[in-house]
C-alpha cells in the first residue's frame, strides 16, 4: 500500500490499515512460549497406492489430565490436502485460520488452481522456522498429505521447522511405538492397497491406545485419493482388558 | 456542466454554493462510460452479469475481469475504472477476512457493505484526494437471510436491491429488469434474463466488441459465489442470442 505524502500532515486515508509503530515501553516486553498448554498427541499416516491416510485421536489433554474429549485435528484443507496436527491445540487452531485464510485468498484469485500439499508443506515449514528463530514457536507437529498432480504426498514438520517427506510420518509418541510397526509392515508390502494401509493404521492407533498415556479410544480417519477426501470420525477402538486379570495379584 | 462547475469542482473538499460536491459528479461520469453491470436478486440466489468491452481485437480474451470474489459467500461485480475498482475490491477483501479472523465467522454482507461504502465515501470529504471512479454491486446468499445485494455509488451511497444496473445503458437495462418477477424467480431463470439484457442493451454501432460474465451465488452453489458453469453459460449466451435475433425479426415485420 502506498502512502501519500503529497500534502505534508494531511489526511492518509490508509492510516487505519497501517500498522502503529510500536512505542518504547517498560510493558511491552517479549512473551514467548515455553511450554504447550492443551495438548493433542500422536498423529499417525501413510501413503498407499493411490492416496494416504492421516489418523489422531480426538483428545485434548491439558497436562496429563484428559480434560477435552472432543478436539478434532484432523482437518480437510482443500480437495487436495489433508493436514493433522499434534501439540498445543491453541497453536494449531491459529495455524488452521492462517490457512483456511490461505486458501480462500487462494479461490478469490479465480485462477483454476489451487494450493498443493508440497506447497503448504514448503509453506509450513517457513513459519515454523520463522517462528522458532524468534524462540516463540508454534508447538505442534504438523502432517501434511495430499495428491501433488496425482501422486500422493505426506510431509511433516515439527515446532523447530524440522521437516521431511516420507510413505510413513507419525508424531509425538507415535513416533516410537508407531513407526516400527508401520515400518515392520512396509518391508513386507512397500504399496499397500487403500484397505490393508487403513486396517495399518487403525492397528497402530489401537496399540497406542494401549501404550500411550495421553491417548483416547476415539480418534479420526482422514483418506484422501483421487475420488476426493473423507474424514471419518470419531471412531472407536475395540479394547480389550481381558489381560488385566492375568496381571492380578 | 462547465458552467456551473467552475470554481467549485476541482476540490472534494468544498461545495458548491447550490450545495453540490462536483468531483463525486464526475467520478459518476466516470462510471456511466463503463461496460454495464447488472446484477439481480432472485429467491434463492443473486446473479451477476457484466457487458465487458473490449476495445482491442490484440487483448487475450479473459482479462480484466469485472466479476470478482469477496470472500466465499460474497460476489461483486464493478462497473467504471478498473483500477480503482480493484481497490475496492482489495479493500472489501481485507475486510472480509479481518472480520473472520476476529468472529470466526463469515461477514454478513450488510455489515461489508457498510464498511465498503464508509471507506468510499471518505474519499469524498479531503483536498488531497479523489473520490472512486467507479460502483460496486455486492451480492450473497445465505441459508438463513436469504438473498442481497447492495450497490455503492462513487458518493459512498448504497442502497439494498432486488435488481440493479449501471453503467453505459443503466437505463435500458433498469427498465427491463423492471419487467421481470425477481422475487418468484431462481437463480438458473435470472441467469438467462440476465444474459438476455446484456446482450440487448450492448450498442453495437458505438462499441463492437464484448464479452459476457456472469456469476452467481445461491442456493444451489452452497451459498458459494461462483462463475457460472460453461454449459450454462454456452446456454444462456445461446438463448439470450436468439432472443436478439427474434427481437430483429419482430422489428422487420412491423416495418
Amino acid at each position: 500500500m502506498f502512502s501519500n505524502n503529497i500534502v505534508e500532515n494531511s489526511y492518509d486515508p490508509f492510516q487505519m490499515y497501517k500498522k502503529k509503530p510500536e512505542t518504547a515501553s517498560p510493558f511491552n516486553f517479549v512473551e514467548r512460549s515455553k511450554a504447550p498448554v492443551t495438548t493433542g498427541t500422536s498423529v499417525v499416516a501413510v501413503c498407499f497406492k493411490n492416496g494416504v491416510i492421516i489418523a489422531g485421536d480426538t483428545l485434548g489433554s491439558y497436562g496429563s489430565l484428559a480434560r477435552f474429549r472432543n478436539c478434532p485435528r484432523i482437518i480437510k484443507v482443500n480437495d487436495n490436502i489433508i493436514l493433522g496436527a499434534g501439540g498445543d491445540y491453541g497453536d494449531f487452531q491459529y495455524v488452521k485460520d492462517l490457512i483456511e485464510q490461505k486458501v480462500i485468498d487462494e479461490q478469490c484469485l479465480d485462477d483454476g488452481f489451487s494450493l498443493k500439499p508440497k506447497s503448504l508443506y514448503c509453506w509450513l515449514t517457513r513459519i515454523m522456522y520463522n517462528r522458532r528463530s524468534k524462540f516463540d514457536p508454534f508447538w505442534n507437529n504438523f502432517v501434511v498429505g495430499g495428491l501433488q498432480d496425482g501422486v500422493p504426498f505426506l510431509g511433516t514438520v515439527d515446532k523447530l521447522g524440522t521437516a521431511y517427506c516420507d510413505k510413513i510420518v507419525c508424531t509425538g509418541y507415535g513416533a516410537y511405538i508407531a513407526i516400527p510397526l508401520l515400518r515392520d509392515a512396509f518391508e513386507k508390502n512397500p504399496n499397500p492397497t487403500e484397505q490393508e494401509a487403513r486396517d495399518l493404521v487403525v492397528k497402530c492407533m489401537e496399540v497406542l491406545f494401549y501404550r500411550d498415556a495421553r491417548s483416547f479410544p476415539k480418534f479420526q480417519l482422514a483418506v484422501i485419493t483421487k475420488e476426493g477426501v473423507s474424514i471419518e470420525g470419531p471412531l472407536d477402538i475395540k479394547q480389550n482388558w481381558e489381560v488385566a486379570y492375568v496381571t492380578q495379584n | 456542466m462547465s458552467s456551473i462547475g467552475t470554481g467549485y469542482d476541482l476540490s472534494a473538499s468544498q461545495f458548491s454554493p447550490d450545495g453540490r460536491v462536483f468531483q463525486v459528479e464526475y467520478a459518476v461520469k466516470a462510471v456511466e462510460n463503463s461496460g454495464t453491470v447488472i446484477a439481480l436478486r432472485g429467491k434463492d440466489g443473486v446473479v451477476f452479469a457484466v457487458e465487458k468491452l473490449v476495445t482491442s481485437k490484440l487483448y487475450e480474451p479473459g482479462a480484466n475481469r469485472r466479476i470478482f470474489t469477496i470472500d466465499q459467500h460474497v460476489g461483486m461485480g464493478v462497473c467504471g475504472l478498473i483500477a480503482d475498482a480493484r481497490q475496492i475490491v482489495d479493500i472489501a477483501r481485507r475486510e472480509a477476512a479481518n472480520y473472520k479472523s476476529q468472529f470466526g465467522v463469515k461477514i454478513p454482507i450488510k455489515f461489508l457493505n457498510d464498511r465498503v461504502s464508509m471507506y468510499m465515501h471518505a474519499y469524498t470529504l479531503y483536498s488531497a484526494v479523489r473520490p472512486y471512479g467507479c460502483s460496486v454491486v455486492l451480492g450473497s446468499y445465505d441459508p438463513e437471510d436469504g438473498s442481497s445485494l447492495y450497490m455503492i455509488d462513487p458518493s459512498g451511497v448504497s442502497y439494498g436491491y432486488y435488481g440493479c444496473a449501471i453503467g453505459k445503458a443503466k437505463q435500458s437495462a433498469k427498465t427491463e429488469i423492471e419487467k421481470l418477477k425477481l422475487t418468484n424467480m431462481n437463480t438458473k431463470e435470472l441467469v438467462k434474463e440476465a444474459a438476455r439484457i446484456i446482450y440487448l442493451v450492448h450498442d453495437e454501432l458505438k462499441d463492437k466488441n464484448f464479452e459476457l460474465e456472469l456469476s452467481w451465488v445461491s442456493k444451489d452453489t452452497n451459498g458459494l459465489h461462483e462463475r457460472v458453469p460453461e454449459h450454462v453459460f454456452l446456454e444462456a449466451e445461446k438463448s439470450a442470442k436468439q432472443a436478439m435475433e427474434a427481437d430483429s425479426d419482430s422489428d422487420t415485420e412491423d416495418m
